[in-house]
This record gives structure tokens, sequence and C-alpha cells, in this order.
């Protein structure tokens, strides 16, 4: 057997179901590739070894016992440590919920859990998804596989970088204002934001309730449709979550493989062409542009007016539902709790909890989204937000007129070295500029890498209008099927 | 401050006038939680009743609770209001240790039902009062503080959170400003709550339990000279009873005149009621209040009730108390005067109910309304806890008619049943106490008096009729009261002819 750690979800899966390998020696195989790896990479917060042994062994009593198994039955999948796992600790990256052991499952676990899927561990991620570098996570940031020297991406940089380092074949993660893609891109790692209410959102732990959207990363196309297709669909537990099936995904994605895009019409975004982008990444993008135009694809110039105001509709809205969402984090009943010395007082108490266990950046979109939603301040900041989201949904509708999805750079630039933009907010919001307009819409998007700019990779970005995740599948099974997959240099 | 010295009431009335408003909390009967699946009873060990949705779990997501929606919708519709096309639920920010999440879901510029009204009865007159909103939202949990002397937080060592609450189905019904009612704002207050309680109850939606806190009140007042534009109100927060709504509105109208006639300004402020003392106690004070920062729960679809179903929902409401009460006192043949008698004691259904069990409406009402209604104004407990139920009582009626029992060993009868020692005709069995009307017995006992009382036997022979009282009052003395009255008369006067 060659060595499985470095295969795609799907060979492993065929392996399992074809009793060439077991399910446990598929899983052990990853958990040394961990134990070799990880401490340079430091993808994980936590390995849940005993529990990915025993869900593998289940899998591998079930085979044995003749019963049917899902299409990813038996492959390790890493989690975004920021959707609740029952027993196992889930800290969403924060000091204030170290050693926290959910009583219960978030349902994306339960159906990954159900599909035979082999959880394998939790993935650090900047505190509460918020960030772009993986550096604001309290337990220290997470290395690209690519460079070591250089952020993997944020907020789901565990996730994505256990992909490119070869620790599991798939993992889950979050994407709020583009946690999925922009990891992706710079991992050279295929992520999707499916459709806002397309996967469920019950036990993932809030940063912003009307953006966050759980997804599959991957390191291959079809890996990332089979497991969207796991964990996707209605769950009656999240309100918000849309009561039709998933689109056929999987099929869209083989369909792309065949790398004929005939009568696919593609928009580029007028307003993305260019500014603040870096040369090599636009080169990226022109090439694979060309790239597509050969499998057949028209393109065209959409534009998109309202985007430019995306950045700033998104950090007062992101921002504000945060201030809220965070509030129950207050020691008093999980988690960690300062100064109950039975003298200070319940605020006193309160106060020493959160600014204890709170890094910068969550304190700082507390601060401000508790400005913006404070009575006087509502309709200049989170009230005009909202108009903008509406209109930049306009801007959505009327360019899915014309094409069938829009094409941008996932991100404007390559990995950056750790710190070059800490000190600076608002260029670390920069690295979303992107991604951001579709999550204030609700549609699905994807990056897969298109190339490389000094030797690191570059991902493209396509978005589809909402419950219409099948049409990017599509576009980019096609491009990678014409640009093949990278590989980072050996660690 | 140091003691004020209040005014007369009529001496308030006559230079100021109220204006009040109320705030009604009430608790759904729904079987689970407003956002969870967690049951709704009253009592239970703490936190058993919990999940992770209701205790604010890191990641959990809450859920519109259908049932709950009918019921505020059916709320909506009694109280004559327009049901909101589109709705959503909003966030109330702010820090409380019994509330999970620091937010509670409520409803805020966007409500379910809008803009309806209740008409109630006070003295006699027909009030309108106006409903601006119902709404719904989530209970909190509730803290206990031990270790100190008073069981309050100040001085208590430890403070423990029970969730069984937290999430519970909550409605609020807003009044629209009422103004215009004079003096008798404390009796329209308690008449408003009341007449609300008893739809409330008609439609099966809430136990309405003010004493289990299943129904609260807020009630807001504020005084001004006539002509002037409203005064500052103040808020009296969870008022518990009836009674206490009336003396809470009246104590706070005497105590902003006390301080306007001082020449004090009123501030706006939440105040407690002092059940003990029957006085408002100054709370938070609003200008520092809490800055809620509502905005729309993202967490939650908007609720767009579908029209056919609220047209249906509106179809089967249930009579409302005020026009079963009118058509029960033209059924009962009442006086407006003898039907307030009836509703003051609290015996609408009390009597409908005897009534329904086969007594005549004069007679259950004579029952309930008489010694029943005695015997609880003695103990002090509502009529319905008297100890009689209303088939026991048309039961006793019954036995009165059929001649079984007088007036006078019914209420010996009746005073067993309440004694607990079982059903009328079990009681009259046990004790003995049915009427005799067996002349052969009777007549006995009449030779026996007649020879006892020559001197009145005299008197009756010669035509002096009114003397046979006397004789009857002997026979009802040996048959311990048991003797049909008339009967034994017609005895006597046989016997004496």
């Amino acid at each position: 057997m060659s060595d499985v750690t470095r295969m795609t979800a799907t060979e492993v899966a065929a392996l399992v179901a074809g009793g060439q390998a077991s399910a446990v020696e598929v899983t052990q195989a990853h958990l040394d590739r961990i134990a070799a790896v990880d401490d340079r990479v430091h993808a994980f917060l936590h390995v849940d070894t005993e529990g990915a042994l025993a869900a593998a062994r289940d899998v591998d009593a079930r085979r044995a016992a003749g019963e049917p198994l899902g299409p990813l039955a038996g492959v390790p999948v890493a989690v975004k440590d920021v959707l609740t796992t029952k027993g196992v600790p889930t800290t969403a990256g924060s000091k204030i919920l170290e050693n926290w052991r959910p009583p219960y499952d978030s349902t994306i676990v339960s159906r990954l859990r159900a599909a035979g899927t082999v959880p394998i561990g939790k993935t650090n991620m900047d505190e509460f998804a918020m960030g772009s570098s993986t550096e604001y996570s309290a337990y220290g940031p997470t290395n690209n596989p690519w460079d070591l020297t250089r952020i993997p991406g944020g907020s789901g940089g565990g996730s994505a970088a256990a992909l490119a380092a070869y620790e599991a074949p798939l993992a889950i993660g979050s994407d709020t204002g583009g946690s999925i893609r922009q990891p992706g891109a710079v991992t050279g790692t295929v992520g999707a934001k499916p459709t806002y209410g397309g996967t469920s959102r019950y036990g993932l732990i809030a940063f912003s309730s009307s953006l966050d959207t759980p997804g599959p990363c991957a390191r291959t196309v079809e890996d990332a449709a089979l497991l969207h297709a796991v964990i996707g669909g209605h769950d009656p537990r999240d309100s918000t979550s849309i009561p039709q099936p998933v689109p056929d995904v999987v099929a869209a994605a083989r369909l792309g493989a065949n790398g004929d895009l005939t009568g696919v019409r593609l928009g580029i975004v007028t307003e993305f062409s260019g500014e603040g982008a870096e040369p090599g990444v636009l080169a990226a993008f022109r090439d694979s542009v060309e790239t597509l135009t050969k499998l057949g694809a028209e393109v065209v110039e959409v534009s998109c007016p309202n985007f430019q105001y995306a950045l700033p509709a998104y950090y007062l809205i992101a921002p504000s539902e945060c201030s809220s969402n965070l509030a129950r984090f207050d020691g008093v009943r999980f988690g960690l709790r300062v100064g109950d010395d039975g003298v200070k007082s319940l605020e006193e108490v309160m106060s020493l909890t959160r600014d204890q266990g709170f890094g910068p950046e969550v304190k700082r979109r507390i601060m401000l989204g508790t400005y913006a939603l404070s009575s006087g301040y509502y309709d200049a900041y989170y009230g005009q937000a909202q108009k903008v989201r509406t209109l930049i949904t306009r801007d959505f509708t009327a360019a899915f007129e014309q094409v069938d999805v829009l094409i941008s750079p996932t991100t404007p630039f390559v990995a950056f070295p750790f710190g070059s933009r800490t000190g600076d907010p608002y260029q670390m919001y920069l690295a979303d500029l992107f991604t951001i307009p579709t999550n204030l819409y609700g549609g699905p998007a994807i990056s897969v890498p298109c190339g490389l700019s000094e030797g690191l990779p570059v991902g493209l970005q396509i978005m589809a209008p909402t419950m219409a995740d099948d049409r990017m599948y599509r576009v980019a099974a096609a491009l990678e099927s014409a640009v093949g997959t990278f590989t980072p240099p050996a660690l | 401050m140091s003691a004020i010295v209040l005014p007369s009431y009529d001496d308030v009335v006559e230079r100021y006038e109220p204006v009040i408003g109320l705030e009604t909390h009430v608790e759904l009967g729904t079987n689970t939680k407003m956002f969870c699946g967690c049951p709704t009873d009253f009592g239970g060990e703490p936190n058993t009743r919990t999940c992770p949705v209701c205790l604010g779990l890191p990641g959990s997501l809450p859920v519109a609770n259908k049932a709950a929606i009918e019921a505020t919708i059916r709320i909506g519709l009694a109280l004559n209001c327009t049901i909101a096309d589109w709705c959503r639920f909003a966030r109330k920010n702010y820090f409380y240790p019994d509330m999970p999440k620091n937010f509670q879901i409520s409803q805020y510029d966007e409500p379910l039902c809008v803009d309806g009204y209740l008409d109630v009865e006070v003295q006699g007159k027909t009030v309108r009062i106006g409903i601006e909103r119902v709404h719904m939202e989530e209970d909190t949990g509730k803290s206990l503080h031990v270790g100190g002397a008073t069981g309050r937080i100040h001085g208590a060592t430890e403070s423990l959170v029970d969730y069984n609450r937290a999430g519970i189905p909550l409605v609020e019904i807003v009044t629209k400003p009422i103004p215009g009612i004079g003096a008798l704002a404390p009796e329209t207050a308690r008449a408003y709550v009341t007449e609300l309680r008893d739809v409330l109850r008609s439609l099966g939606v809430s136990d309405v339990r003010m004493e289990e806190g299943s129904l609260r009140c807020d009630v807001n007042t504020s005084l001004n000279r006539p002509g002037d534009e409203w005064g500052t109100r103040t808020e009296t927060k969870n008022v518990n009873s009836l009674r206490s709504v009336e003396r809470a509105v009246r104590s706070e109208m005497l105590r902003q005149a006390a301080l306007l006639d001082a020449g004090v300004k009123i501030i706006q402020e939440t105040r407690h009621f002092q059940e003990d003392t029957g006085d408002t106690r100054p709370g938070r004070s609003k200008e520092t209040a809490t800055d809620y920062r509502y905005f729309p729960e993202p967490d939650l679809v908007p609720i767009a009730p579908d029209p056919a179903w609220v047209a249906d929902l509106k179809a089967a409401l249930p009579e409302l108390p005020r026009v079963h009460r009118q058509r029960l006192q033209e059924q009962w043949g009442l006086s407006d005067l003898d039907m307030q008698s009836v509703l003051n004691a609290g015996a609408v259904e009390l009597i409908e109910q005897t009534v329904a069990a086969g007594t005549t409406p004069a007679g259950a009402r004579k029952w309930w309304l008489g010694e029943l209604s005695r015997r609880a104004n003695e103990s002090g407990v509502e009529l319905a806890e008297v100890g009689a139920t209303p088939a026991q009582v048309a039961e006793l009626q019954r036995l009165v008619d059929e001649g079984k029992l007088n007036d006078k060993l019914a209420r010996t009868v009746l005073e067993g049943v309440v004694a607990g020692e079982g059903d009328p005709a079990e009681i009259m069995a046990a004790r003995g106490l049915g009427v005799v009307s067996d002349t052969g017995a009777l007549t006995v006992a009449v030779d026996e008096a007649i020879a006892a009382n020559p001197d009145i036997a005299a008197k009756v022979r010669e035509g002096k009729l009114a003397a046979a009282g006397a004789l009857v009052g002997a026979v009802m003395k040996t048959t311990r009261g048991q003797a049909d009255a008339k009967t034994v008369r017609d005895l006597i006067l046989e016997r004496l002819s």
C-alpha cells in the first residue's frame, strides 16, 4: 500500500470499501503523520486519538457485517474547533473555552459520524473565527505547510494546513467573511462556502449568525463535493436552514472534471479587476481566465457597483452580531471564570473573566459592535450596513441574470509572513476583500487552486446564485482538470 | 427623603388627572419551551428541565415554538388586534446572571399583534382600553441567594441559578395609555387585569396564576393637572395580585401628588410594590437604564402567519367572557345589580356548573352567594376553594326541592360537605338528617307536644291559630329539626280542630 496520507478522500474511501485497508489502518497512518509533522505545522488544537480509532473500528465492524457504507466511510476528517464535539474539547481558539467539553454534537459532526467518516481532531483557528491569518488563536498560530514562516490564512488556517500537510484528506471549516476560501487559496487547497442555510449552524459557535456558514475543505474538488453532500441539507434545529435538498454537487463536480465548459457563461466583476491585488495574483487569475475560455466558457465583464461598500458593511454587521453572540461568555455557566473569590461582585467577575478570556481582536470587535448597535448610532451604522447588504444582493441578482457564475481571485495576496499585518487591523481585513460580498448575499462560493505566485499558491473564486452550489463545483472541477493540483514542498 | 405627608385620595383626584398603562406578562401553557423542546411544567428539581438551547450553550440555536405563536395569535384576536402578516424577533441585550445568553429573544418594533382593545366594566360603566401590542418573548431563569438572613443578594454567601424557567414562552400585552378615568383609575386597572385574566383563561392559553407568577403585571402611572400635558410616569414592576394592582395605582397617585404639591419633579423610574405596606419603593432609574441594543434576531427566520390559518383561529375562538356573562345574565334572569354581585363573588363559573349539574339558577345562586360566600370570606379563601363542588351544591338543592331536606337541615348538610365528609346524600344518611314526613311517627310527637302544652293547645282550639307555631317548634325540637314543618302544622291543626 502506498502512503494513504497522500491519497484523496475518494481513493481512501475506495481502499476501505474494497478491503485493501482497514479504517483503523487509514486512521493510524494519519495519526502517525500528525505526530510526525504537527509540532511544526500546529494545525491541531486537539487530536482525538481514542475517539478516531473507535470510530474507525466501528466502520470496520460495519463493513465486516456487510452493512452498506457511505462514500466517505473510513476517511479521517479534521474539524475546525468552532464546531461542538460531544465530550471532546471545543475552544473556538479562545482561552475563555479552554478545556470546555460540550455535552452535545453539532449537527455537522453528527452527520460526519453517521456517514462513517472519522473525526480525527479539532483544528486551530483565529479566536471565535475572527481573523484572516490564524495569528489570533489564543493557542498560537498555525504555520503554512508551503512556507512555515507564513500564515495559513484564517480563520480556518488549521483546517487548510491540515490538508496541505497531509494530516487529513478532509476538513470542515466555517466561513463568515472568507474563512474557508481564503485559507484554501493560500494553502493550495479547495474550500467551499455553501449557500447560507444549506449547511446547519447548530453547534457552530456563533460569530456572526447571519453570515456564518460551515462548509467542506479538501485537496480536490470532487472530495469537497462529497463532503458537502454529507454535511449539507435541512436541519430542523436551525431555523435558518433551508428546507430543500442540497443540489447534486457530486454529479456537478464529476461533470466538470471532463474539462468541457461549453455554454457556461462566466462573469468577471469589473470592480475586482485589479486594485489592491498583487501582480502575481492577478497574473495567475488572468491565466486561469484564459484556461477557462479554452475549456469553452464564455467570459464577460459584469459590474457590481456596490461591492466596494461590502468591506465596511461587513465590519459593522459582523461585529454587531458578535457583540451579542459573545455575551454568553461571562464565566457564569461554563468555561473560564476569573476572580470568583467570594468577595468580588458578579459584575467584577464577569469583567475579569471577559478581560482575561478574550483576545485583542475579539475585544476590538465586541467594542465596535456594541457601539454600532447602541441607541442613537443604530441607524447610522448597523441600519445603514443592512441597506448596503440589500444593494449588494441586488448586484448579485442582476449579475446572475447575465452570467451563470462570477469569478475573481479568492484573495488579493498570497500567504504573507507572520506579523506583517497584525499591527494594522485594516490591512488584515483586506484579505477578505473579494470573499465578503458573497457572505452578505448568502450565495455559495468556492476557492480552487489556479496557479502559483512566487512559489506560493493562488486561488480562484467562483461565486454562484443561492442554492446553485452545483454550478460552482462544475466550473471548479473543470479548472482543476486543466491546471492540476499543487503539491507543497516536503516538510 | 424624609417622610412626606400624603394628601387624601379625594383631594388628589380633585386636583390631578391620572393616566395609567399596564404591561402584563403571561406565561403560556404550552407543553414545551419557546425555543426548544424542554418541558414547561411548574416546579421540578432545579436545572432538570434544560438542554443546550435553553442553557444558551455555545453553538446552540433557537427554533420558535409553533404552539406559542398560535396561542399569541389567538390572544391577539381575542383582544381585537390586527395580526401582522410579517413580523420577527429581536434581541434585547443586557447582562443578567439568570439569563443564559445574556440577551433575551423578544419582539421589539415588529410585534405579532397590534392595535386592539378590551372592554371592561368599571362600576357599571364600560371602559374601552386600547391594546398597543401583544408580543412573544422568553422567560429568564431564577436566582436563589443563600446564606443570608433575608434571601436577598445582600449578605448572601452564594447565589444559585435554576434555569428550569428559562425559555418558557411569555406573551407581553401592553395597553395604550388610559386617560380620562379620574378617581376610578385604581379600579380600572384592577378591572382590566381581571378581565384580561378571564379572557386568557377562556382561551386556555395559560393557567394565569398571579401567585405563581404565570401572570405578572407592571403598572405605569402618571399625574397631570387638568389642561396640562401628561406627567412623567413611573413603572411599578411585578405586581402579583389583583388587589395589589389596585393598591399600587392608588399609592403611586398619592405619592406623586405629594411630590408635585411640594414642587418636586417626578423622575421616570422603575418602582417595586411592597405587599406589606402597600406602597412603592424605587428600583432602577430609567435615566441610567441599560441601552438594550435591540436588533433583529438573526438566528430566527421571520414569521409570516398564513391568513387562512389566522382566519381559522379566529373562527374557532371560544365565546369571550363578556359575551358569555351577558348571555348567562339573560338566561338566569338577573338584574345588572344581581349579576354584579355574582361577578364580585367570583361565582359565575361555579353557578354555571351548578346549573349544568341540574339545578335552577336561583337555587345555585342562593348557595354560592349565601352560605358559601360567607364561609369563603370568613376563612379568606377563594369561593372555588371553599370545599364544595358545583355537583354537590346541585345535589343539595335537589334534596331540598324533593322535600328530603329543609332549609335548616340543608345548611347542616352543607357544613358537612365543606368539612369534607362526603356528598350531601351520604352526609344526610350518615348523620340521619333527612326530613321526617312519615305521619305515623310525627303523630306521636304531635300528641306528646299537645299533652305537654295544654295551655297552648287550648288557645289553638279556641281558634288562635297563630299559637300553633309554638307547638310546631316543640315538635321540631323533639325531632331535632328533621320534621317537615308543614306536615307537623297540618297534623296539629287536624288534632285540635
